[in-house]
């Protein structure tokens, strides 16, 4: 007989813990990607907001020279508006994974997360 | 046949049982052999034998074929009582009451297919386990667990594809 013969000799069971496993595995590797999402924002040194880049938001960073607006659209993460006399992290634009975007007088990070190959896993 | 075969029946059991873990324990070597990409994830085809005997002889007999594979594999290897062994160890008790529990279920529900698969979750479950207790505390196992389970899915539906073949093919 095939081996196409075979999978229709299967079970219901078979087939529940075939798809259910299946399911479960893809729900899991999900989970995996999620890493990449995260979002920090730091303040002066110290972790200001930790939170997904799924979830479009907009956040007022206040720091010594006023508000830096971080905006979070679409998966996506970038310095919207920033006091800081150069610009330089609002020039950055949407930051890629694993990027950092640093607007120094205003003592504000914002670091998109990366799903990074981690040799202690393995 | 002579009536002397009456008398050797529970030897011939054992050497049935010895036999089948003697090819269980061939696979593993086999098995050792081939490069794989990552340390621990193996086709982990011994269990072919174990499902087999788990339908041929019953569970007891499966946990001896089993059990004897892990010590005689490990021997033979070089792993006895190392780190491997007790995660070959975990994983293959984890299986065997797995195994133990699924075999009361009627045969029309579920099949080698559905047993093999559970079977392998349980075994990667256990020494993931064993992993994140034991040899790895702290470490995040999630983007692994993704991984092996995926690994796991795909060797037990093969291992249970192959063990309705050969039991097809035994009848």
């Amino acid at each position: 007989m095939s081996g196409l013969g075979r999978l229709r000799g299967l079970r219901p069971g078979d087939w529940l813990v075939l798809v259910g496993g299946a399911a479960l595995v893809a729900l899991l590797l999900g989970q995996v990607g999620a890493a990449g999402d995260r979002v920090a924002i730091k303040q002066g040194g110290r972790l200001f907001l930790e939170t997904t880049a799924r979830l479009d938001r907009s956040i007022a960073v206040p720091g010594p020279l006023g508000i830096t607006q971080v905006e979070i659209r679409a998966g996506r993460v970038r310095v919207l508006a920033d006091p800081g006399p150069q610009q330089i992290c609002v020039r950055q634009g949407w930051l890629l994974p694993g990027q950092t975007a640093l607007c120094l007088p205003n003592r504000v990070s914002v670091e998109r997360g990366a799903s990074v190959y981690d040799s202690l896993n393995y | 046949m002579t009536h002397s075969t009456i008398d050797l029946a529970v030897t011939a059991e054992d050497r049935h049982i010895a036999t089948l873990a003697a090819a269980a324990v061939g696979l593993t070597l086999v098995e050792a052999a081939i490069p794989l990409p990552l340390p621990g994830v193996k086709p982990g085809l011994a269990n072919i034998v174990t499902l087999i005997v788990l339908y041929r002889l019953g569970w007891r007999a499966a946990v001896w074929v089993s059990l004897l594979r892990i010590v005689a594999g490990a021997l033979a290897l070089g792993t006895f009582l190392s780190p491997t062994f007790v995660m070959s160890l975990a994983g293959g008790l984890a299986s065997l009451a797995a195994l133990g529990a699924l075999v009361h279920l009627p045969k029309t529900l579920i099949g080698p297919v559905g047993l093999s698969l559970l079977a392998a979750f349980a075994h990667i479950g256990a020494q993931l386990g064993v992993v994140s207790v034991w040899l790895m505390p702290g470490v995040n196992l999630l983007p692994l667990l993704a991984l092996f389970l995926g690994a796991a899915w795909l060797s037990g539906l093969v291992n249970g594809l192959v063990v309705a073949n050969l039991l097809e093919i035994e009848k």
